[in-house]
């Protein structure tokens, strides 16, 4: 089975994390991504810009509305995910355990919908 | 006499669980496996009424309901059916065969535990996790789960739907967790199973059977994992703890301090005393191996007074060291009312009741009225017990609260004022 991990985290806060810790924390993300690598259970994954840079968009009656800003306020925000091929949840919840991002903030497992 | 078709299901349930346990484990789902139970549930209203209970009734539900799974499965066959069933399909037929072969039962008591971690995996919540245990495990239906719950039929049955729904959408296993993950999630399913004791056993309000069943079940589940991990030392620590609680039972129309000792059931503290000693011999003590090392005290107490409160203090302590909690602070405070005096109570109650976290515990005030009217305090007394009566869970508790208010009113008017501080 397929699970999109969706790392939320505080963005605030990160930004205030020293230039050294940040370079170490980059290393721990590289580390992670190899090793799901290594393991096949890597699909896909990215980090994701600010949400300062996020633009949403809306179709009302044919008409665009496109706003500044996330989808939802919240006081963590979405910054980055992997897609994992896991054999069950358990395996999954492993992989989400072993993020950097869940020491700090929160991981979000969802499975991937398989239509037919 | 019992209406053959109440000894059927009576019969049918005890059996219910583990086979639902294989059914679930060869068809990889719950729902099927529950409607093909129901279909052996029919066959055996059906049978067992002329041709008598079968000797191995578990092993008669087995191969019925396998054969309904094949038959369903086979229908759905002929429509074109997914992969998955098609797998499951020759997997029942290879456990017909090797049945067939051999008379012993496979795997029984693991399809079983697979269960339990299912039933209670973290990813579902604790009501979800309590409801879909005495639903599967259990055999309960989801009117009596309602009932028990206090919650309408129609909103348990989403309960489940949603439960079984999300182990299915989520790909929640069907597995013993690997070792690393077992402690994490034995503690999910001990917390499941003294839920639902404690459920019974403190909102039992008079005679209610459905809510006493809770205790008899939840007690069920402790002895089958107690025999499925019984090298773990918190799984012994809960059996221990429930049967101690369970062995007052029929004393339980009074509070500790009232009841009559000789109805306890001596043989569950015999047993429940000898389940303490084995847990904490395993290894060191968690909560619950010390919770029923408090209950071991009780219930080796020759009377109330003669109980070994110093020992309780020292357990209380412990506890409380481990497993901050203001409630455990509580028992620990009247337990010190008890070695150093009801003020010395009532001055590490003050400092519990400061941060206003127990305002709302109706055992706080209880407790507090108690202490008050044991230290001479009156008048506080009184207004203590007005509230703890306000709050009181059932009717047991409402009667003892009411009649101690009782006689701390007439003594106001007394000469002497009051009553002296009981010990």
């Amino acid at each position: 089975m397929q699970y999109l991990l969706l790392i939320y985290a505080n963005e605030s806060a990160e930004a205030q994390v020293p230039q050294e810790q940040r370079q170490a924390m980059f290393g721990e993300w590289m580390s992670y991504t190899n090793d799901m690598k290594a393991a096949g259970a890597y699909v896909a994954g990215d980090a994701l810009q600010p949400v300062s840079t996020a633009t949403s968009v809306r179709l009302r009656d044919g008409e665009r509305m496109i706003t500044d800003g996330p989808f939802a306020e919240t006081k963590e925000q979405l910054g980055g995910y992997y897609l994992v091929e896991a054999a069950d949840l358990d395996g999954a919840l492993e992989w989400a355990a072993k993020c950097p991002g869940a020491r700090t903030g929160t991981v979000e497992v969802r499975p991937v919908m398989v239509f037919g | 006499m019992i209406p053959v078709g109440v000894a059927v299901e009576r019969v049918f349930r005890r059996e219910s669980g583990a086979v639902l346990a294989g059914l679930i484990r060869i068809l990889g789902e719950f729902d099927l496996a529950e409607d093909v139970l129901h279909d052996a549930l029919a066959s055996a209203l059906e049978r067992w009424p002329s041709d008598g209970i079968p000797d191995n009734p578990g092993a008669w539900i087995t191969t019925t309901a396998r054969r309904k799974a094949i038959d369903r499965l086979r229908r759905a066959a002929t429509r074109g059916a997914k992969q998955a069933s098609v797998a499951a399909l020759i997997e029942l037929e290879a456990d017909e065969r090797r049945d067939a072969m051999s008379r012993d039962q496979p795997d029984i008591a693991d399809d079983r535990l697979r269960l339990i971690f299912t039933c209670c995996h973290p990813a579902l919540n604790r009501e979800a996790q309590v409801a879909l245990t005495l639903h599967t495990l259990g055999g309960l239906s989801t009117g009596e789960i309602a009932a028990a719950f206090f919650v309408p039929v129609p909103t348990m049955a989403q309960r489940l739907v949603r439960a079984k729904a999300k182990i299915r959408a989520a790909g929640i296993p069907y597995v013993v967790p690997s070792a690393s993950a077992l402690p994490e999630r034995v503690d999910s399913v001990l917390a499941v199973v003294y839920l639902v004791f404690n459920e019974g056993y403190y909102c039992a309000t008079g005679p209610d059977g459905v809510r006493r069943d809770l205790c008899d079940e939840a007690l069920r589940l402790a002895r089958l994992l107690a025999q499925l991990l019984p090298e773990r030392a918190e799984v012994l620590g809960l059996l221990a703890l429930l049967t101690l609680h369970h062995s007052r039972r029929a004393a339980r129309d009074h509070v500790l301090d009232e009841q009559d000792r000789s109805l306890w059931n001596h043989a569950e503290i015999t047993e429940g005393i000898e389940l303490t000693k084995r847990a904490l011999s395993i290894g060191p003590a968690g909560s619950y191996q010390l919770q029923a090392a408090i209950a071991a005290l009780h219930a080796e107490a020759p009377s109330f007074e003669g109980t070994d409160w110093r020992q309780i203090v020292a357990l209380y302590t412990e506890l409380a060291r481990r497993y901050p909690s203001p409630i455990i602070e509580l028992n620990r405070a009247v337990a010190v009312s008890r070695t150093h005096g009801p003020e010395a109570g009532l001055a590490l109650l003050d400092q519990l009741g400061g941060s206003g976290s127990l305002d709302d515990y109706q055992p706080f005030h209880a407790a507090r009225a108690d202490l008050l009217r044991r230290a001479g305090q009156v008048e506080a007394a009184i207004a203590a017990y007005e509230r703890a009566i306000a709050g009181a869970p059932n009717q047991v508790a409402r009667d003892y609260l009411s009649k101690r208010l009782g006689e701390l009113s007439e003594g106001l008017g007394g000469p002497l004022g009051g009553p002296s501080g009981g010990r």
